[in-house]
């Protein structure tokens, strides 16, 4: 009876991306050679040598962020918001009609499913330059003065799990709102920051208005510290944005910070359930879990674990792992080899705690940084995976009785970025998502982002907003009147 | 007695049958099926539609799509001469091509059963036969089941019927539930194969997939063999999101009953691509047991060409052509 | 006529709707504006700030549960009871400010008039920092503004009330439960309003107040794991505890208003900021379908 349906190998074609053997800084409108030893980026589903990329000293990053106040006096803040927003609605078309390019890019550095880059991040990303690009000449109606000011330089650090998705985040606000930027990309997916530069000098950018300098954690310092810039924009971790916060202590930078979490994904008995799962698994399985407001804590009403656990492991079984470039895949390669030993160790200590964990029968294959979707049942709010951040494709299955139980349990970590809440009653939804400690609530849905959209979290999980009209504020002077 | 809850798979036949008791415990029972929300329902169908299903997996899935087609003509101006032209494509899709298979069946009137079953006769391919006052239901149910009769008499094997959705839509779910059952007692064929009856629901007037889901699950308690979404009158008719939600009620009405119940979106579906497009969805949602012309079928007219263009593509290299392909 | 003995009166903390005496049992003397004495208050301890942060935690639910009309009533009733009290503020004003009469009444008005500014905000902020954002899809998409949590408030050292209602009522009105370091040489006022408080209809807890020292007490604040922001106006021009403040803050990311380099004057229109700098936005995301 029936018939196995094979997939056959459906690869998107990475000949349409020109990959160079080295890549330099992006300073002042021009490519240099950074001072730093260089590193390699790889693909992570291959481990294959991508390119050479150059890293930023702090010398390098003094010279972009001269370079950015130079393009701020002169150039960025005097210009008409009408202008500025041209330039960007230029950056924006540039990117949808290079839009295969980067989503093939992106891939290959990040290791990220084609699937994803191609019709989430990259589409993302077009549409956040868009958004922007429209403000920067309506600030006097966004509610924070009449004539709101840009800081002026904004030194950007941004993750490896949304490449240019991050950085759209952070350069198209900023631009709209009359600021210079030196951006650091993370150092495992340099990439497409890279080319995001070209597609600066090809929308005739004025030189110094975006920098983009490579490297790692010290270029990143580097930055941060550096006297001249005003605002610090970072997403990453919630060590590292601890280690911001006190770095720009008694400083006059403004700082917004973006970082980890670990949201509950609450689903009542009356949920309508087939959703449910696939929003347990876009929450979960996005992006191999490589997402901070991921849906890493399921919350299942006990009335009905046992049903939604078989359903979602029947689903979990149809998920397509392997090469990210194929346009089948689900589940892409895990980011480095670092971060595939982080949730390894995690997943071992959620065994030997006494979690019970399953996989679908799943090959991995024997080149790069691979992790088959895992879920553990029988975790409570004491296991070590219940409480940090695993930033991998790793669910723990918790349980709760009633509705004040779950939002306890919810709401019971350091963490406040995201939550989810699946039931058809609306009077429970908005009760739940009004006492939910998260920045964004995903009500029936789940990971769905938008410009237009406002994202940052609550508690550890940073502060400040990114998307949206109250994203505006993060670029510019709000203090009006008196205190 | 079996929870107002989803369908545990451990549910058995016999906390099923208490459900269809009565009109209340039916209702509970329908209402009480988790719902379905509607733009999660819908990503989930479009994500499954950017599968890309190529070179060897697509020659496999249109074969299989060829199997699957009810070859359907269901109009007023129908006549022998046309239904024995379809009966005749229907064994011998691409007459150039031996490897070529047989479509499923050809989908007819009542009054054309016995002109069709005649130019199949036991090749293999079905006659089913529209019955039940189709399209629209509307007609007192002793004529319903005489139309019934006369199909099944006239050799058809198939009886597709049409739900009462006034019925449904006020309401009345115990009476739609045993217009089934009746409807299917006059499927049988002593002394010979039972006819398997297929249960359209109209899905396009039922507008809900709450409801399709509820209509689901009650088609298969009165002991369906398909459901079906649509006549192929109204608009819209099968769509990939219904579609997904009758793929779901089966799959779980299996794990609650260990009983299959196939699955056939009827009308719209004209292209190869579209077909594919569903035969992955019945291969994530329902699962590989599915992929199969006796649990899956496409009702449809044009979209046989089409697969036979796409295949003739696939084995030849180069675009094909309407003149290629016979037009009945 | 020998002159009476008057009735010395050592003030004390007002934590969780009560009046304790400092759990430490230290006190300090307050002088008037011309170095003679008006009372003892309260030292508080680095316990006192814990018991405090405990009852604003406590509180917390309900405060930011009510309505936001609610929170209105309960500021406005505020501000009419401060208003029953006039002499007794003008007093606390004249000794701690060293003002005239006139001045201490001008100082007065201001503080009330500010707190009926503050109270109407409760149910308009929402209107006006949050909004409908219409996302690229099918959903429902609301963005609203929420309490913090608890905030730790250093009030300033000058101002002694116009200043310190200048930073409570932004906290509070907008769902905030606090906890406040009053100013240190000129506490009366504080204490004052605290009874206002403890007579009024904000719930006990709300609004924690203690007298003492801000380098003593802060540090404990800023670093406690269950504060969420901290407002550092207190230590205005002191810009090396302010930092050290800062940096403590980092511990659990609490927001920070930060320390200005002197004392802001405090009769400017104040900036929605004080109230945003102290709320999160909240997203949330519903599919629309049948």
């Amino acid at each position: 009876m029936g018939i196995d349906l094979t997939y056959a190998p459906a690869p998107e074609s990475r000949s349409i991306v020109d990959l160079k053997a080295s890549y330099g800084l992006f300073i002042d409108g021009a490519f240099v050679d950074g001072h730093g030893s260089g590193f390699k980026t790889i693909s992570p589903a291959t481990e294959e040598v991508l390119a050479e990329v150059a890293e930023a000293d702090a010398a390098d990053v003094d010279a972009a962020v001269k370079a950015a106040r130079r393009a701020y006096s002169r150039v960025w803040s005097r210009m008409p918001g009408s202008e500025r927003a041209k330039y960007l609605y230029r950056i924006a078309r540039i990117i949808q009609e290079r839009g295969r390019e980067l989503a093939v890019l992106e891939t290959l550095d990040n290791g990220k499913p084609i699937k994803e880059s191609r019709d989430v991040d990259i589409p993302v990303v077009a549409a956040h330059f868009f958004y922007y690009a429209g403000w920067a000449d309506k600030l006097g109606h966004a509610g924070y003065g009449e004539d709101p000011q840009p800081l002026g330089v904004a030194g950007q650090i941004i993750p490896w799990n949304f490449p240019l998705l991050m950085l759209a985040w952070k350069i198209a606000p900023a631009l709209a709102c009359g600021n210079t930027v030196v951006l650091k990309p993370a150092e495992t997916t340099p990439l497409t920051a890279l080319l995001f530069a070209e597609i600066c000098q090809q929308a005739d950018l004025p030189p110094g208005v975006v920098n983009i300098v490579t490297g790692a954690g010290e270029t990143g310092e580097a930055l941060v510290a550096h006297p001249d810039i005003d605002k610090v924009a970072f997403t990453g971790s919630t060590a590292v944005g601890k280690a911001i916060a006190r770095s720009i202590a008694g400083t006059d930078k403004k700082a917004t910070l973006e970082l980890g979490g670990k949201a509950a994904n609450i689903v009542f008995d009356d949920a309508p359930l087939d959703q449910a799962v696939e929003g347990i698994v876009n929450g979960i399985f996005f992006n191999q879990g490589h997402v901070c407001c991921a849906g890493s804590r399921l919350l299942v009403q006990e009335s009905i674990a046992d049903d939604l656990l078989e359903r979602l492991k029947r689903r979990m079984s149809t998920l397509r792992l392997g090469d990210p470039l194929d346009k089948n895949t689900d589940i892409g390669a895990i980011n480095s080899a670092e971060q595939l030993a982080r949730i390894r160790e995690l997943s071992e200590i959620g065994e030997s705690e006494g979690a019970e964990r399953w996989s679908p029968a799943c090959e991995l294959p024997s080149q790069g940084f691979w992790f088959p979707p895992t879920l553990f049942t029988g975790v409570t709010q004491a296991h070590r995976i219940a409480r940090e951040e695993v930033f991998g494709p790793v669910l723990s299955v918790l349980t709760f009785r009633t509705p004040s139980e779950a939002i306890e349990k919810a709401n019971n970590t350091p963490y406040g970025l995201s939550a989810g809440v699946w039931t058809e009653k609306g009077s429970r939804i908005l009760h739940v998502a009004g006492a939910l400690k998260a920045g964004v609530v995903w009500a029936n849905t789940f990971n769905k982002f938008d410009p237009t959209s406002p994202f940052g979290g609550f508690k550890e999980s940073g502060y400040g907003r990114e998307g949206g009209r109250q994203g505006l504020a993060a670029y510019l002077k709000t203090e009006q009147g008196g205190r | 007695m079996l929870a107002a809850m989803p369908p545990s798979p451990t549910a058995d036949l016999t906390g099923l049958s208490d459900v269809t008791a009565s009109e209340s415990s039916l209702t509970r029972f329908l209402h009480g099926l988790p719902g379905v929300d509607q733009v999660g329902a819908e990503a989930r169908a479009a994500s499954l539609a950017t599968r890309s299903i190529k070179t060897t997996a697509k020659a496999q899935a249109l074969d299989l799509a060829i199997t699957m087609v009810d070859l359907t003509t269901l109009e007023g101006q129908d006549t022998p001469g046309k239904v024995r032209a379809l009966a005749a494509k229907a064994m011998r899709p691409d007459p150039a091509d031996p490897t070529c298979p047989a479509a499923a069946a050809v989908c007819v009137y009542p009054d054309m059963v016995a002109t069709a079953k005649e130019v199949l006769g036991d090749s293999g391919v079905h006659v089913a036969a529209v019955a039940t006052a189709f399209p629209s239901g509307r007609a007192a149910m002793d004529i319903k089941l005489a139309d019934t009769r006369d199909a099944v008499e006239a050799g058809a094997d198939e009886i597709d019927m049409v739900i009462d959705r006034g019925a449904f839509l006020s309401g009345r779910y115990l009476q739609v539930f045993e217009e089934i059952v009746a409807v299917r007692e006059a499927c049988a064929r002593p002394g010979s194969e039972d006819a398997h009856l297929k249960v359209i629901f109209e899905t396009g007037e039922l507008q809900t997939y709450d409801n399709v889901r509820r209509v689901s699950w009650l088609a298969m308690l009165a002991g369906a063999h398909f459901i079906k979404t649509s006549t192929g009158k109204v608009q819209p008719a099968a769509t990939l999101p219904v579609t997904l939600v009758m793929l779901e009620a089966v799959r779980d009405f299996r794990a609650a009953t260990g009983q299959m119940v196939g699955v056939k979106p009827a009308g719209g579906i004209r292209t190869s691509k579209d077909a594919i497009k569903y035969l992955v969805m019945v291969n994530e949602v329902a699962g590989g047991d599915w992929l199969d012309p006796d649990w899956f079928r496409f009702g449809a007219s044009t979209l046989l060409n089409d697969l036979l263009m796409q295949r003739t593509k696939l084995t030849t290299g180069r675009y094909s052509g309407p003149d290629y392909f016979t037009l009945d | 006529m020998a002159a009476r003995i008057d009735v010395r009166k050592t003030y004390k903390l007002y934590i969780g709707g009560a009046f304790p005496r400092s759990e430490s049992g230290y006190s300090y003397i307050v002088n008037d504006a011309k170095g003679r004495f008006v009372a003892n208050a309260a030292l508080a301890s680095r316990k006192d700030a814990r018991d405090a942060v405990v009852a604003a935690r406590k509180a917390f639910g309900s405060w930011s549960g009510r309505t936001a009309y609610n929170r209105a009533q309960v500021l406005y009733r505020v501000a009419e009871i401060m208003e029953d009290r006039r002499p007794q503020f003008v007093q606390a004003l004249q000794q701690s400010e060293g003002l005239t009469t006139a001045r201490a009444n001008a100082a007065l008005d201001a503080a009330i008039d500010r707190l009926v500014w503050y109270a109407g905000w409760a149910d308009k902020l929402t209107q006006v920092v949050g909004n409908a954002n219409p996302v690229a899809g099918p959903f429902f998409n609301l963005s609203t503004p929420e309490p913090t949590g608890v905030v730790a408030v250093l009030a300033p050292q000058e101002s002694s009330l116009l200043g310190l209602v200048s930073v409570v009522a932004p906290a509070i009105v907008t769902g905030n439960t606090v906890v406040v370091v009053s100013s240190f040489d000129r506490p009366l006022p504080a204490v004052t309003f605290a009874e206002v408080l403890a007579t009024s209809d904000v719930p006990g807890g709300v609004v924690n107040l203690l007298t003492g020292s801000a380098a003593t007490i802060a540090p404990w604040l800023a670093a406690h794991m269950d504060v969420n922001a901290i407002d550092l106006v207190g230590v205005a021009g002191e810009q090396e505890l302010a930092t050290e403040l800062e940096v403590a803050a980092a511990d659990n990311l609490k927001r920070v208003r930060r320390a200005p380099v002197a004392e802001p004057d405090w009769t400017a229109s104040p900036s929605l900021d004080t109230m945003t700098d102290f709320v999160e936005i909240k997203t949330v995301w519903h599919p629309m379908g049948v």
